[in-house]
Formats: structure tokens, C-alpha cells, sequence
């Protein structure tokens, strides 16, 4: 073992320990928030995925949804506990995505931005319309985390370590897959689609593998976030929230595995520290995010392997190499 | 049959403010291929100058309209200066940078109208025409229509007639090439999101009397100026102006007979046909790669 594994493995335990114990310092209101943000951390992971090729969609938050709805559904009209609706939400918004390739997929570019979209409104609105199954604006709600034994997951604590696990899991599936041949076909396609098609790629099939895959992860998300939230609307998914999404991705930096969850972290902090200024709060917003353009278009994770890079780890910023414009 | 009348005339009045901000998206993302996010929020803005300005401070109408229209360009030429123009080349950033002026933009009305309940503008031009018993037309809307009208057709001089139209069209058609032709890009593109802003901020303030005022109002403007946009086929503007009528009847026609959320529903999906179908939209030509 190398040096430089033994202070990476070290620093690895410490990161563990340190969101193990992280609950137990917080309020209760601040133990609520850190779930929230651990779901957020895979929602901004799984739509990094979805960018790898190149594409930017305006549907993932939409794809939450469809992952939330399932859950609640499921929960609600077959009784299925968590251990199930949680595949099964991915299952669906999985199967929704595989659904909308076929159009959304004809497109590139702005226009398959437009297009997905207005798919994504059209399935939010009709969460609006139909309110048999889906509640209408006022949603669902008597959605319940599950019980083991003992522990009762209604409790921010038990609930943020079940969250981590999965978030956990998932996101160690997605680094795998990015680090995978499959990733690094998924980064030829963004680059060179010419020269990826010229030798036998076909990007199509890529791009909406990546897509569906984004999918799956995000409707876990989403299956996460109303076990524990126990009510669901359209609105949480609607606009509003994509933009979010985007902020965080690109505030954080995208072309690293760690810049969208260091873009989350950030701005949920830096959110939860103006939160007296109250309604002025999107204007910072805007405000940041346009300095962030303007100022550090690399986003925060250029600063991250800066700082590594002035330690002295010499590790120069390896991912770049795609990333030549 | 009055109502399939009334109907129609409606949605031919609802055309017109379509067609306004939608051409402005379609200028601005043609010359400087940029999505605006924030086209909405400059309909919004045109609309408050007309509550703050004309309802709560007395100054006339159109004046007040005139106000609308060079604040909303002054933001727009603002936005090209010193958002647009710094990432020329990266379209992505432009978009990110026009979603954050959309945040500043909703916070400002808030904090100038407010958060309670939506505006209303009572309407500066009192009484409705009547046809045949039973056709009503309020004057206020046939003068936002007049306006519009007039507002494209001169628009269409303007890019078809005059020298410097020519020049914008030629940038929107291959920037590189009118760049060497002697065209200088950083002027047109000024014109080009001080036209496009010019008419958003103009469609607000016809608006304004019309509907309810409020900061979100940029949402559903946004959306149906997507629509219009890729049903008319991106990079062409007659094609905008015909697909803003033809959509707004749809509309029209599907709220009345069906409800509003539907009509949207259609609207989208019919937007999602139309990019499968003919992804150059009805009158679109193919968009330089």
C-alpha cells in the first residue's frame, strides 16, 4: 500500500464517522434538512449522469416525481412496504424514461432541452388534471416510513442512517458505472460522437441508457423523499425545482463525480445561513449563480483541485483530458 | 355558435400578445443563440410598470406603455452586455445566467407589489364593441390587438426593408460569415435582445389590463412562448407569428370547451408531436450546426 491510498483510506474512515456522528450534533430541524440534502446529493449524482453525454434534460425533477408518486401509490393502495416501493419507484421512472426516448431522443441540443421539457410539464400537469389517482395540486399524503422491529423511522435519526445507506449504495453504483467502460463510452459520445459512432458506438442507445439509468436513480430519490416526508404534490417537482438542480450541477462543477455534491452541500448551506433574509432569498440565489458563470465557469470542484494541486498531491486534475473544448 | 364566434375573436386577440414575445425569444435565440429563461419575467416587468406607473400613480396609459417598453429594453440590453456577451460562445452559460436574472426579476416585483393576491389593472379604455347583438369585443382588447399588429408589421419592415434588418438576419444565418462580411456582431446582437425585449415589455403592457397580475406570471409565458417557438420552428419568425395564432385558438377553444390545464396538456404534447414529426417546426428551415 502506497502512501498516498493509506491518507485516502484514512481520509475515507474519518468522512464515515463523521456523517455517522454528524445527526447527533443538529437540532431537529437541522436533522431534517441533512435528509433532505442526502437525497438531494443522489438527485444532483444521478442527473450528472444523465449530462455525461452531453445532453442537458429539464425533466429529472419531473422523474422524481414519477419515482415519489409510485412510491405513494404502491403504499397506499397495495400496502407494499419501503423495502418495495423503493425499486420499484426507480422501476417505474426507469420505464417511463425508456418510454420517452423514443421522442425526446430524436432531438439534440436546445431542442431535446425544449422537448423534455415540456414531456416533463405535460406528465406534471397531468398530476394536476387527474385527481382520482394522483391528488390533484393538494397531492397525497399519509405516506409512512417503515418499521423494523424496534427502531421506528419516523424519527429524523433512524431515517437519516437508512437514507445514507441507500444514497450510499447508489452512489457507489454510479461511480461505478462512470468509472466503467460504459462511462467512458458515455464521455466519447459528449466529446467525439462522430468518431464514437465511426467505430461501432451507437450513440443513440448511449444517450438513453444514460438517460433511463439517471431515471431509475432519481424515482429511488424520490420514493426516499416522500417515506419520510409522508406527503406529495406536483408542485415540488415542477420548475422550480429543476432549476435547482441545474444551480447545484453547475455551481458545483460537472465535469468531476464530486463537483454537483460539493454544489449541493454548498448552497444548501449557504441557503440555510440566509434563510432570516426570507423573501430575498432567490435574488442571492440568482445573484450567486450568475457570479459562478461569470467568475468560476469550472465551478466550485476548479477550486477543490486547485487547492490539491498547491498541496503538492501532483495528481493533476485527471478528468480534463475529456473536457478540452 | 356565439360562443364558437366569441370564441375565436378571443383567441385571434390571445394570438397577437403570443406572437409578440414569442418573435423576442426567437430574435434573441437566432442572433446570439441564447435560450432566454427569463422572457417571461420581462412580460412580467412590462406588466408592473403598468400597475406602478399607470394604476397606483396616475400617469396615462400610453405613455406608461412607452415606459414599459424602454424599461424592459434597457434590462435586455443590460443582460447582452454584461451576461450574454461575456459567454458568446458557451449557449449553456447564457441560459444559466438568464435563469438567475429571472430569480432577480420575480424578487423585485415581490418586493415592489408584494406578496398578497394577484394585481388587476382596471382597463383605460372604457366600453366593448358590439356586432350583430351578440359579438363583444372590449375596445381595450381590439387596441392590444391593433397594437400587436401593428407592432409585427413593422418589425417585418424592419427586417425585410432596411439595411441593418438585413444584417441582423445575416448574423442569425451564419455569425462567423456576417462577422466577415464587416458586420460588427456585438452591435446587432444589441439590437437583436433590444428589439426582442423591446416587444416582450410591450406585450406586458398590453397585457397588463387583461389578466392577473403577479410575479410568477413568467411561467406560463415562457412555456407558451416555447411552444409557439417550436411549432413555428426555431429559427423562423413568420413562422412564430403563424403558430402564435393557430395555438392560441387551440387554446382557446380546448379551455372553453374543456378546461385550462388540458388545454396546456394538449399544447405540450402537441409541441413534443410537432418535434418528433418535423423537429424544424412548421415553417423552420434546418439551424446551422
Amino acid at each position: 500500500m502506497t502512501r498516498s491510498s493509506g491518507v485516502k483510506r484514512l481520509f475515507a474512515v474519518a468522512m464515515l464517522a463523521g456523517l455517522l456522528i454528524l445527526p447527533h450534533l443538529l437540532q431537529f430541524h437541522h436533522q431534517d434538512l441533512l435528509i433532505f440534502l442526502t437525497i438531494n446529493v443522489l438527485v444532483v449524482t444521478s442527473y450528472r449522469l444523465v449530462t455525461l453525454t452531453g445532453e442537458w434534460s429539464l425533466i429529472h425533477a419531473v422523474m422524481m416525481g414519477v419515482g415519489g408518486y409510485t412510491a405513494t401509490l404502491l403504499f397506499k393502495q397495495f400496502e407494499l412496504g419501503m423495502w418495495f416501493t423503493l425499486p420499484l419507484a426507480g422501476i417505474v421512472a426507469a420505464a417511463i424514461a425508456a418510454l420517452l426516448c423514443f421522442p425526446l431522443f430524436r432531438m439534440t441540443q436546445f431542442y431535446f432541452l425544449i422537448g423534455s421539457f415540456a414531456a416533463g410539464e405535460a406528465i406534471r400537469l397531468c398530476w394536476i388534471q387527474f385527481v382520482d389517482p394522483f391528488g390533484g395540486t393538494g397531492g397525497l399524503s399519509g405516506v409512512e416510513p417503515p418499521l423494523i422491529g424496534e427502531i421506528d423511522f419516523l424519527e429524523p435519526v433512524p431515517y437519516y442512517y437508512l437514507t445514507l445507506a441507500v444514497v450510499g449504495l447508489c452512489l457507489y453504483v454510479l461511480y461505478r458505472i462512470e468509472n466503467s467502460r460504459i462511462g467512458l463510452i458515455l464521455h466519447s459520445v459528449h466529446w467525439k460522437a462522430p468518431l464514437a459512432e465511426s467505430v461501432g458506438v451507437d450513440t443513440w442507445r448511449y444517450r438513453a441508457l444514460a438517460f433511463i439509468v439517471g431515471s431509475f436513480f432519481v424515482g429511488v430519490a424520490g420514493g426516499l423523499k416522500v417515506h419520510y416526508l409522508g406527503t406529495i404534490t406536483p408542485n415540488q417537482f415542477g420548475v422550480g425545482f429543476m432549476v435547482f438542480i441545474l444551480i447545484w450541477v453547475i455551481v458545483g462543477g460537472y465535469n468531476r463525480f464530486y463537483g454537483p455534491i460539493i454544489g449541493v452541500i454548498v448552497l444548501t448551506l449557504f441557503d440555510e445561513s440566509i434563510r432570516s433574509l426570507e423573501e430575498l432569498r432567490p435574488a442571492i440565489y440568482g445573484a450567486v449563480l450568475i457570479a459562478s458563470i461569470l467568475f468560476l465557469p469550472n465551478g466550485l470542484e476548479s477550486l477543490v483541485a486547485r487547492i490539491r494541486q498547491l498541496l503538492g498531491k501532483g495528481a493533476a486534475p485527471a478528468d480534463t483530458s475529456f473536457t478540452d473544448k | 355558435m356565439e360562443l364558437l364566434i366569441q370564441s375565436i375573436i378571443n383567441g385571434l386577440i390571445q394570438g397577437g400578445f403570443f406572437a409578440l414575445f414569442a418573435v423576442g425569444l426567437v430574435l434573441i435565440f437566432g442572433v446570439m443563440g441564447v435560450v432566454n429563461f427569463a422572457h417571461g419575467e420581462l412580460v412580467m416587468i412590462g406588466a408592473y410598470t403598468i400597475w406602478l406607473v399607470h394604476a397606483q400613480h396616475g400617469l396615462p396609459y400610453v405613455p406608461t406603455l412607452l415606459l414599459a417598453i424602454l424599461l424592459v429594453t434597457g434590462i435586455g440590453l443590460l443582460m447582452e452586455r454584461f451576461l450574454f456577451r461575456p459567454n458568446r460562445n458557451d449557449p449553456l452559460a447564457g441560459l444559466i445566467c438568464s435563469i438567475g436574472v429571472l430569480f432577480i426579476l420575480q424578487v423585485i416585483a415581490t418586493l415592489v407589489g408584494g406578496d398578497g393576491p394577484s394585481k388587476q389593472v382596471p382597463p383605460p379604455l372604457e366600453g366593448t364593441l358590439v356586432v350583430l347583438d351578440f359579438i363583444r369585443v372590449p375596445y381595450q382588447r381590439l387596441f392590444g390587438l391593433g397594437v400587436s399588429v401593428l407592432a409585427l408589421l413593422t418589425l417585418w419592415y424592419f427586417l425585410t426593408r432596411t439595411r441593418l434588418g438585413w444584417a441582423l438576419r445575416a448574423v442569425a444565418l451564419d455569425r462567423e460569415a456576417a462577422a466577415l462580411q464587416g458586420i460588427n456582431i456585438n452591435v446587432i446582437s444589441f439590437i437583436a435582445i433590444g428589439v426582442g425585449a423591446g416587444l416582450a415589455g410591450l406585450a406586458g403592457g398590453l397585457m397588463a389590463p387583461l389578466t392577473n397580475i403577479n410575479p410568477h406570471m413568467g411561467h406560463n409565458v415562457i412555456i407558451t412562448a416555447f411552444i409557439v417557438t417550436i411549432v413555428g420552428g426555431v429559427g423562423s419568425l413568420s413562422g412564430a407569428v403563424f403558430a402564435a395564432v393557430i395555438y392560441a385558438l387551440f387554446h382557446t377553444f380546448i379551455t372553453v370547451y374543456v378546461g385550462g390545464t388540458v388545454a396546456t396538456i394538449c399544447g405540450l404534447v402537441l409541441m413534443v408531436l410537432v418535434l418528433i414529426v418535423r423537429p424544424t417546426g412548421l415553417m423552420g428551415m434546418r439551424v446551422s450546426e
